[in-house]
């Protein structure tokens, strides 16, 4: 019999058994997520579920976030809010409020998943915690609400998919150029009931904060999640970042006989800068392909481009320049940690001075709610994870997705720029860290 | 297989035939339930945003018992449940797709939505009259006289279904 992938050790672990693809099991959940628009439907879950008395499987590994319409842009949403705080303070789950940033940020931020962790999360973007070697899945509200009593879910374990990507990336080329491609390559839904994984010489070289974007869009092709291998990288990003002690013994990596679905193999030197373009994340091309294409908004944010690397490379090309007239600039940390590294390192400063518009921390205009939506015509350049029809405002708007560097060069310009014809810098994963106490 | 599903809490029948609402491949769930709508909870208001953006005489024009037929891929992008919870507020009878993805799957089956996954669902055009019998697994097309098979659920998904649903399940786990 052949070896086990990482999703099967990591959910046979989990649910007790000898789990192989397409076994269905129940399983031990360690941590379970869900914010302000999930969280009110979960609730009522859990409270059919349990009772007036019901008790959280485990309050210290619940996280509740206010992010997707923080601050509150309505009544509706300030009720929401409210009902995520006291559900929260009821149970004594953590809480994070407005501002304090998108769930999947703050989830690796402080240091609530960890490599071999089982984390669902009622949000499809959870699939990002395969970034550190956690099983991240996205789940509804009833999942959810179930799971919040039990501690348990059932799964089918799922197949998967492997990308191996070897040599070294182009300058101006980062792991969102690669899992445009990714997606464009095998399509939306090229990898529905099975998850992605990533390995190979380029992957092993990425910093976390950029293995962390090849997770988070796993989603955009139907994946149940999106891992890469713990190692050390993993291992020294997450004591770093959150003081916790991580043993990669607890983790999992596939077995080198595993069995997989398909194996799609890339040379990294070969991969141009990409962009999708409307309306789906598959429309995935070169950006030469559509370079000149005029833009009203750029969007720099979200839990997949918005961290504090993502931004200080758009700052960087920004640095003592001016955005294009006829232009704007939104840029959404992703989380206030990253909010507060952009205001000590000067970063802010260089957007704003260039003309950009910064905004509290959250999920911001991604999913169409506020801060930025985009009107009938308007043309959007994001960094983004999903450009469908209307996600980001009026069904006749469109909405180009790329890297932060794209965003940054096609700033200049005012049109959609190859952003290999300015320097462009890239992050290690020391940046983030070394600048707060 | 289905007593959680066919007439339950209210829930149209699949058996009686319904006016199908036919939308293409790949409708995510921002095409179901615009995100500005997604504030609300509640089934009904839900309901009368459904499709608002792509389709705006759905949500005034449906029926409770009418179906919804899509082609590849329906219910990608957010794990929103309330976009499943939107067609039960519609009283849409059943959906009926040539494939689903993960997690809106998941999430109709928790709400006693029933869903086909119907290879042969293209050949149903807006408008016709169908009929599922969610026992034999069977779309029947009446305004085409055609029939289409539709994949049984998976045995676990049916177990899981028999038992009342996943709610049903965890009480009766938290009890035990």
């Amino acid at each position: 019999m052949s070896g086990k992938t990482l999703a099967e050790k990591l959910l046979s672990e989990k649910s007790g058994t000898d789990a192989r693809a397409g076994d269905y099991v129940e399983a031990d959940v360690d941590v379970a997520m869900a914010h302000d628009i999930t969280g009110p439907l979960a609730f009522q879950t859990f409270d059919e579920v349990t009772g007036d008395d019901g008790e959280l499987f485990a309050p210290d590994r619940t996280v509740f976030t206010i992010d997707h319409h923080a601050p509150a842009d309505g009544v509706q949403a300030a009720n929401n809010h409210n009902a995520v705080r006291e559900f929260a303070a009821e149970h004594g789950a953590n809480q994070f409020d407005v501002g304090d940033g998108i769930c999947h940020a703050v989830l690796v931020e402080e240091g609530f998943v960890g490599p071999g962790d089982l984390v669902i999360g009622a949000d499809s973007h959870s699939t990002t915690y395969g970034g550190i070697g956690a099983f991240g899945t996205g789940v509804g509200s009833t999942d959810l609400g179930t799971a919040l009593a039990t501690g348990e879910l059932w799964f089918r374990v799922p197949k998967t998919l492997r990308f191996e990507v070897d040599g070294d990336l182009q300058d101006g080329v980062y792991a969102k150029d690669l899992i445009l491609r990714f997606i464009g390559d095998v399509g939306f839904d090229g990898c529905t009931y099975m998850a992605a994984e990533y390995a190979g010489s380029t992957i092993e070289s990425l910093p976390i904060h950029e293995r962390l974007v090849l997770s988070n869009m796993a989603i955009e092709m139907g994946g149940k999640t999106g891992l890469v291998a713990p190692d050390e990288r993993t291992e020294s990003y997450l004591e770093r970042q959150t003081g916790n002690e991580i043993d990669l013994a607890d983790a999992f990596v596939s077995d080198d006989d595993a069995d997989y679905e398909a194996v799609h193999s890339y040379d990294a030197a070969d991969l141009a800068p990409q962009v999708s373009k409307p309306s789906n994340p598959e429309n995935a091309v070169d950006v030469t392909e559509v370079a000149g294409t005029e833009v009203d908004q750029l969007f720099v944010g979200t839990c997949t481009n918005g961290r504090y690397e993502d931004i200080k490379i758009v700052a960087d090309i920004l640095a003592g320049e001016t955005i294009a007239p006829n232009v704007r600039m939104v840029v959404v940390p992703a989380s206030k940690s990253v909010y507060q590294h952009m205001l000590q390192t000067g970063v802010f400063q260089t957007l704003t001075d260039a003309g950009a518009v910064i905004q509290s921390a959250g999920c911001g205009p991604c999913a169409g709610y506020h801060q930025g939506v985009l009107g009938d015509g308007d043309v959007c350049l994001a960094t983004a994870n999903r450009n469908f029809p209307g996600r980001e405002g009026s069904m006749e708007s469109s909405v180009y997705l790329s890297s932060p560097a794209t965003v940054g060069a096609s700033a200049l310009y005012g049109e959609i720029t190859d952003p290999r014809e300015v320097e462009t810098k890239r992050y290690d994963d020391t940046v983030f860290a070394e600048v707060l106490p | 297989m289905t007593d959680a599903f066919a007439g339950d809490g209210g829930r149209p029948d699949p058996a009686e035939p319904g006016r199908a609402w036919v939308f293409g491949d790949n409708i995510d769930t921002d095409q179901i339930t615009p995100s500005r709508f997604i504030v609300s909870s509640d089934p009904d208001e839900l309901a009368s945003h459904a499709f608002e953006d792509l389709r705006p005489e759905f949500s005034e024009s449906v029926e409770s018992g009418d179906f919804v037929v899509a082609g590849e891929n329906f219910g990608s992008g957010s794990s929103r449940e309330h976009s499943p919870l939107s067609l039960v507020g519609a009283g849409v009878s059943a959906v009926v797709a040539q494939s689903f993805a993960r997690i809106f799957f998941r999430n109709a089956i928790n709400l006693g939505l029933p869903v086909l996954i119907c290879p042969g669902a293209d050949a149903i055009e807006d408008g016709d009259e169908i009929h599922v019998d969610l026992d034999a697994g069977v779309v029947t097309n009446h305004t085409r006289d055609e029939t289409y098979e539709a994949e049984a659920l998976p045995e676990f998904l049916q177990s899981l279904v028999e038992q009342g649903g996943l709610k049903a399940y965890t009480k009766a786990k938290l009890d035990g």
